[in-house]
């Protein structure tokens, strides 16, 4: 079915890739197979676990949930976008120092998360922070640390920017 | 886990989207909108539609607009678009809280409140709070449109009256009264999971009693309805806790539940009184 296959150009972390791809490939799989982009991880492959959590546009998706050629022209940000230069930014830092990951398995799909919700409400609510948390799962952590985590580098940054 | 081939079509005005699905639906052709339950029935291989029409792309079809007492919500308007943002009032503080129950975040963002309705999982909040009000929905195809009222759109366990070559353009909520007093209560295992009973009240309260009570209740029988009995026997009495003890008894007496389970039909009973409870403004029993 060559007819099939679509031609993109996906724009990853401000770099274009070019790749060739089924209809039914997920943007997941195509960041991974098709951009050697595999920080992203893949859990349950239906929506539930958020291992796969991207941002498109500045908000999280399930990039599970989304095939490669509906992200056509769309900016996507991947964990691989987070360190420059092969120093940590603020929030993996954040995650290191606060022992918010074990395994590493939901981390990426966390570092995603928590970028939304520190660029679209950094002040957010310890409430609406457990909320937003409870999107994606994770198995070993138990959350509390994820949660310090996300409101320490909110709290670094703002001392950062208020510097 | 990975879905079946396709092939896929990404139309950019309403008028080609639907000439693609007149063409495609007797050939399993079907609309994606955000794609948050259509995707995951696919990686399971529940669903296999040969042809995928998205409508990501169509121009207007995220219109979100109040015009002459109805909230007018297009195809593409997102989950997290509909909340206290778009109406004030007290529809608007409703639809916050709805929509707070609705999955997580990063699916708000992306599925879409007509992808919810034309789904019709009986245990889906918009197609609670659609039965509830008394929503119109407005379908086309090429063969033209029409309007279907809220009894007559869902027509049992996720089937709907939408044709395969129709495509819901508009869905419209009657804008509530600065009187009116709503209470939403669900009950699901874990946050964000589908409920397994939920109850909307709408009420007004005039010189101490009820007055144009709605009570609606999804995820027990097979399509979220309004409780008609249970609404009788609730207008021109005055709100308290027995009252909603009585409309939940006779509510219950009227369930065809999805499972044999009485533990549906206890919460079910629980959720009514619950928001019975937050529309009058008393403690949640
Ligand atoms: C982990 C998880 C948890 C969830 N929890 C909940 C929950 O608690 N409550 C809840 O209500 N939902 C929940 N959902 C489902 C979610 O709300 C979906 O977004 C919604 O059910 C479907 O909307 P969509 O835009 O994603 O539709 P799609 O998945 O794109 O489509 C669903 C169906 O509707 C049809 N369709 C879509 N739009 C139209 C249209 N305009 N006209 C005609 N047909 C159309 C499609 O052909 C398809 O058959 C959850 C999903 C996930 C992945
Ligand atoms: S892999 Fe996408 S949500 Fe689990
Ligand atoms: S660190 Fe292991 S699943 Fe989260």
């Amino acid at each position: 079915m060559s007819d099939a296959m679509h031609d993109l150009t996906l724009t990853l972390n401000g770099q274009a890739h070019a790749i060739r791809v089924e209809a039914r490939r997920t943007l997941a799989d195509a960041l991974r197979e098709d951009c050697g982009l595999t920080g992203t991880h893949l859990g349950c492959e239906h929506g539930v676990c958020g291992a796969c959590t991207v941002l498109m546009d500045g908000q999280p998706v399930r990039a599970c949930l989304l095939f490669a050629v509906q992200a056509e022209g769309r900016a996507i940000r991947t964990v691989e976008g987070l360190a420059k230069g092969g120093a940590l930014n603020p929030l993996q830092r954040a995650f290191a120092e606060n022992h918010a990951l074990q395994c590493g398995y939901c981390t990426p799909g966390f570092l995603m998360l928590g970028t939304a919700i520190l660029e679209t409400d950094p002040g957010i609510s310890d409430e609406a922070l457990v909320e937003a948390l409870s999107s994606n799962l994770c198995r070993c952590t138990g959350y509390a640390n994820i949660a310090r985590a996300i409101r320490a580098a909110a709290d670094a940054m703002s001392t950062e920017g208020a510097a | 886990m990975k879905p079946a081939p396709f092939r896929y079509h990404a139309p950019r005005t309403e008028a080609e989207a639907l000439s693609l699905l007149a063409e495609l639906a007797p050939e399993e052709g079907r609309v994606i909108a955000g794609g948050q339950s259509l995707v995951p029935a696919m990686a399971l291989r529940v669903a296999r539609p040969s042809h995928l029409v998205d409508i990501n792309n169509v121009a207007g079809f995220d219109r979100l607009a109040v015009e002459d007492g109805w909230l007018r919500v297009g195809p593409l308007v997102r989950h997290a678009a509909l909340g206290e943002g778009a109406v004030p009032g007290p529809l608007g503080r409703l639809l916050e809280v709805v929509r707070g129950q609705i999955a997580h975040l990063p699916i708000r963002t992306r599925g879409t409140v007509c992808g919810s309705l034309a789904n019709a999982d009986p245990a889906s909040e918009w197609c609670l709070l659609a039965a509830t009000l008394g929503a119109r929905f407005h379908v086309r195809s090429l063969r033209g449109e029409r309007v279907i009222e809220a009894d007559a759109f869902f027509g049992g366990f996720m089937t709907t009256a939408l044709a395969p070559d129709e495509i819901l353009v508009e869905l419209r909520l009657p804008v509530l009264s600065d009187a009116a007093h709503t209470g939403f209560h669900e009950f699901s295992r874990r946050a964000g999971d589908f409920a397994q009973a939920a109850a909307l009240a709408v009420l007004e309260l005039r010189e101490g009693v009820i007055a144009a009570p709605r009570l609606g209740l999804g995820a027990v029988e097979d399509r979220p309805r309004r409780l008609l009995e249970a609404e009788a026997l609730l207008a021109g009495r005055a709100p308290s806790e027995a009252l909603f003890r009585e409309a939940a008894t006779t509510a219950r007496a009227g369930l065809v539940p999805v499972d044999e389970d009485p533990y549906r039909l206890d919460l079910a009973e629980t959720v009514i009184r619950r928001a019975l409870s937050a529309a009058a403004g008393m403690p949640a029993p």
